[in-house]
């Protein structure tokens, strides 16, 4: 593969970190002092964490470097460091959903995900900033700071997932666990240059990730490269009796996949690109910088023995209506448990007003703008009269997005489309327009309503800034999203002569 | 405030009651139904909780196997059709105890369907359609501090008991109930009586109404004799005795036909049942109620019970109160009002236990509703609480039986197995209340008498025989009550008349 352009241990991949920590090459203290030196000289201007548990994560790596002296045997991920989204509950380490209900709250448990990650010796450096429980796409929606590309300061890092995605990207951190509902994991990923993937729904325990839509949330990796975001995923993956919606299945060799993509071995894959993403007649509203990078990238696959055709899913087209009916009103009611009661904020409890009107106050105050017109936009689609006109059809819509994904699964093996229309946009570009921050996520809403795995890859540049390609498969075959990203990626870095996160540190180094 | 009651005889004249009612069974398996906390009652406040009960941010349930195969068990002693699938559905509302501002219940979709219990009043038997039972978890427990009554009105803060939160509920709710007239408070009690029977023999829960583990919501209207249409209906809560449950209609009857007579409207709504007065208030009003905007709960998988697990549960069921009731009679060779009798003292399942230690089905009956019936009517207690089993009764009885006692030292050793003191035969041995035999004691006491009363002695001698009763007095008042007063007499007789 390519070299580093510096030998600055951020701006190296995990797997290189890996075997760097497993021959001495370096300790976990110097690598996560490397990070946290970073975060601390950068993230004043990104944004990208709203906690850096600095302390703790160099006593974590001393651990782990005792027990590597000792002799011990160790884990392959044993004292990498890593990035948890703000989403997911960490015992001990303030957690917040990004926002301001949840200030100061230590929860009293880890997540699922959080534990095997512990459980693997990866050190946390800290919890990611995020849109206020992950409704956004910019993370403009945190209610505590907005974070920023770290390819253009400027511009939003996507979201929710943003602060996972800036801190990856701009190596305050070498890779991060977001969360997908509607596009969470791979719009961040897409803009910002990364991997991202979101897995077959229930293929990843949510136990512990603060709920925005349950039926919808997953959580996922991020990472600098195909192969660490499988090596990420096979950690965290599997079944988990604490979900009852936990698939009780193996992960697939995800890590063996990313490893024959990378090889190029994609002869008689067919390839379905669709149609209703951007191709003819749909692409209003997508960046022509996009389609063009999108396109190099389908014919790249069909020049490595792909069978590309193009493939029509017409009840895409009506999944970004169904999608803001059912995530709010899931939404409205997940939400409902913070009303200032057991923990978080509280405000107005002095004795003089009632239950109701603390909680009415603690509501008001405790949730962004955002977040309150999700709840009450899903508060009235669940109510009585108007259920099945709203939560009803869109379920229904739900089926028929399924029905479409299935029929085009006949015919192919993996569905493509651009992860995002655009690329990354400026600060405030679409803060007062809702709507046209709903349309970020037009192309991976039809994987998340469907619960099948979608994964995004760089394929390249527009504008400068990253372009993402999406690759979605059949539920439970996440192998053939790696399988694919990573046959993309080998060839776009080959013809490049070097990694698109390495053009990002050049620029960074000629500034 | 009190309202206008209307005579109860009298409101029959022009009024027809519909009853309905919905009850509350806390289940008794081991963990609570959406996580693994204990479900022990008592335990100090908040013990019982963890991330999933309180309902912290990212926890998630998952469903208690057991809970369901006890709901699907309630459902088939009931004849209900078992869902073949079903899903759990979020209530939603805001109450400080439900931690996660929903209540995991089911809506559309309840696990069984359309049974029925029929009932037994006066001789007469009213069938109980049942609508639906499903499955839900309980909510907190509030404790309001500060006031006189308890109640939130009044009090100066709050506090919130999580031990209860997600504990598995059952909730059985009947079609409205028309056509039981006069009986309906009856009905309602019995149908009360005979769903905790039956749940009790399934062994799904201990349904102890003063415990609540079994709460019981009490629907009542009155429409005019013979209209076609059913009046407005008042649901009446915290009905916590079986007692209760008959004079909450009784009362709510006889209410609601003071407003009807007065002309006015029965209102839709919530009433609060008061145990020391028997009445009734309002509570909140059904009429501006909260939409709850119910949804299928998209963190648990749809409940899909297996047909041939269901049929196995059917065919493992237990005897159910009805049917062991009928053999019992016939076994026993009981008449149906001698029957009611048992079952309305709360003695058959002690009585068959007795029977089953090896009592004759006669002195068991007579024992529990005779004596044990007299002690626990003076103690206040329930029969089922007294401190004998029903193992110890039939050793009583196996005595007396023997001639080991009598009726009255049996009494006498009763108090000692009462009082804690071992098994009768221990405490007729401790006690020395066994039945004098032919003893030396007896027969001086037999002597003294005789020598003690010549004048009774010549009285007898004289042909007036059953003046010998006030010798045999004498003998039992000397020995305590211990000697057997067949063989004194005779013992008498040989020395008086016999010499």
């Amino acid at each position: 593969m390519s070299t580093p352009v510096t030998d600055d241990l951020t701006s190296l991949d995990a797997a290189e970190l890996g075997r760097r920590l497993a021959a001495g090459g370096t300790s976990s203290v110097e690598l996560t002092q490397a990070y946290l030196d970073r975060i601390a000289a950068e993230d004043g201007v990104l944004g990208a964490y709203l906690h850096v548990a600095g302390e703790a994560a160099l006593a974590r790596a001393g651990e782990v470097d005792a027990a590597r002296a000792a002799g011990e045997e160790l884990g392959p991920l044993a004292g990498l460091p890593v990035a948890l989204k703000d989403v997911f509950v960490t015992e001990g380490v303030p957690t917040t959903s990004g926002s301001r209900i949840l200030e100061g709250w230590h929860p009293p448990y880890d997540a699922t995900v959080a534990a095997r990650l512990k459980a693997a010796g990866t050190v946390l450096l800290g919890k990611t900033n995020m849109d206020e429980f992950a409704m956004g796409s910019s993370t403009e929606n945190s209610a505590y700071r907005p974070t920023r590309n770290p390819w253009d300061p400027d511009r939003i890092p996507g979201g929710s997932s943003g602060g996972s995605s800036a801190a990856v990207a701009g190596g305050l951190a070498p890779w991060a666990l977001g969360t997908d509902t509607g596009g969470s994991i791979r719009q961040p990923a897409a803009v910002t240059g990364l991997v991202g993937h979101k897995p077959t729904y229930g293929s990843v325990s949510r136990y512990g990730l603060i709920a925005f839509s349950s039926s919808l949330d997953q959580a996922g990796p991020m990472a600098r490269t195909v192969l660490d975001a499988a090596v990420l995923h096979e950690v965290i993956g599997g079944h988990d009796r604490c979900d009852s919606t936990s698939i009780d299945a193996p992960v697939p060799l995800l890590v063996k996949a990313a490893q024959e993509g990378a090889r190029g071995e994609l002869a008689g894959l067919r390839v379905g690109v669709v149609r209703e993403l951007g191709g003819d007649g749909h692409s209003d509203g997508y960046d022509a910088g996009v389609l063009d990078r999108v396109r190099e990238t389908v014919e790249l696959l069909a020049g490595m023995g792909a069978d590309v055709r193009e493939v029509s899913c017409p009840a895409f087209d009506l999944a970004l209506p169904a999608y803001y009916l059912i995530a709010p009103s899931e939404a409205s009611s997940n939400l409902a448990r913070f009303e200032g009661m057991r923990f978080g904020l509280r405000v107005g409890d002095d004795g003089s007003r009632s239950l109701e009107e603390v909680m009415s106050l603690t509501r008001e105050q405790g949730f962004g703008p955002e977040v309150k017109r999700r709840i009450i936009l899903g508060t009235y689609a669940l109510s009585a009269g108007y259920y099945d006109a709203y939560y009803g059809q869109a379920q229904k819509v739900r089926t028929l997005i399924t029905r479409d994904f299935t029929t085009a699964f006949d015919d192919v093996d993996v569905l493509v489309s651009p992860t995002s229309p655009t690329v990354a946009w400026p600060i405030g570009a679409r803060v007062d327009d809702p709507l046209a921050m709903y349309a970020a996520d037009l192309c991976t809403l039809p994987a998340s309503l469907a619960g099948l795995p979608a994964i995004s890859v760089p394929c390249g540049l527009s504008e400068g800034l990253p372009v993402g390609f999406q690759v979605m498969a059949p539920a439970l075959a996440d192998d053939r999203c790696y399988r694919v990203a990573a046959a993309v990626e080998a060839a776009l870095d080959a013809a490049r002569g070097s990694r698109l996160l390495d053009e990002l540190a050049n620029r960074g180094a000629a500034a | 405030m009190t309202a206008t009651l209307v005579d109860y005889d009298e409101l029959l004249t022009r009024y027809e009651p519909v009853i309905g009612l919905e009850t509350h069974v806390e289940l008794g398996t081991a963990s609570k139904m959406f996580c693994g906390c204990a479900t022990t009652f008592g335990a100090e406040p908040n013990t019982q909780t963890c991330p999933v009960c309180l309902g912290l941010p990212g926890s998630l349930p998952v469903a208690n196997a057991a809970a369901i195969e006890a709901t699907i068990r309630i459902g088939l002693a009931l004849g209900c059709r078992i869902a073949s699938w079903c899903r759990f559905a979020r209530k939603n509302y805001f109450y400080p105890d439900i931690p996660k501002g929903f209540q995991t219940s089911q809506y559309d979709e309840p696990l069984c369907t359309a049974g029925h219990l029929d009932v037994e009043v006066d001789g007469e038997t009213y069938r109980v359609e049942i609508e639906r039972v499903h499955l839900e978890e309980d909510t907190g427990k509030n404790l309001h501090v500060g006031g006189a009554t308890g109640r939130i009105h009044g009090a100066s803060h709050s506090l919130v008991d999580f031990n209860r939160a997600g504990i598995p509920l059952v909730e059985i709710v009947t079609r409205p109930i028309p056509g039981t007239g006069a009986k309906a408070p009856e009905v309602a009690r019995a149908y009360v009586t005979e769903l905790r029977e039956i749940i009790q023999t399934l062994g799904a829960s201990d349904v102890r109404m003063e415990q609540g583990s079994l709460r019981c919501d009490v629907n009542t209207s009155l429409n005019p004799v013979g209209d076609l249409e059913w009046g407005t209906r008042t649901e009446t809560k915290n009905v916590n005795s079986l007692r209760s449950v008959e004079r909450a209609v009784r009362f709510e009857m006889r209410r609601q036909a003071a407003v009807l007579d007065a002309g006015g409207r029965v209102l839709q709504e919530t009433r609060h049942f008061h145990e020391d007065a028997g009445s009734t208030s309002p509570g909140r009003s059904k009429e501006e109620a909260t939409d709850y905007r119910y949804f299928p709960e998209p963190d648990l998988v749809p409940v899909a019970p297996d047909a041939e697990w269901v049929e196995k549960l059917a065919a493992e069921l237990p005897e159910l109160p009805a049917a062991r009731r009928a053999r019992l009679q016939e076994e026993w060779g009981l008449s149906a009002t001698e029957m009611a009798w048992l079952v309305n003292a709360g003695a058959l399942g002690l009585v068959d236990a007795t029977v089953a230690a090896g009592a004759t089905p006669a002195d068991a009956r007579k024992w529990w509703l005779g004596e044990l019936a007299r002690r626990a009517n003076d103690a206040g207690v329930e029969l089922a609480e007294l401190a004998v089993t029903p193992r110890q009764v039939a050793e009583l009885t196996r005595l007396v039986a023997e001639g080991t006692v009598n009726d009255q030292l049996a009494r006498q050793a009763l108090d000692g197995v009462l009082a804690g003191e071992g098994d009768p035969a221990q405490v007729v041995a401790a006690r020395g209340l066994a039945v004098m035999g032919e003893s030396d004691e007896l027969v001086a006491a037999v002597e003294a008498a005789i020598a003690g009363a010549p004048d009774v002695v010549a009285k007898v001698r004289g042909g007036k025989v059953q003046a010998l009763g006030a010798l045999v007095g004498a003998v039992m008042k000397a020995t305590r009550g211990k000697a057997d007063a067949a063989t004194v007499k005779r013992m008498l007789e040989e020395r008086v008349v016999g010499s």
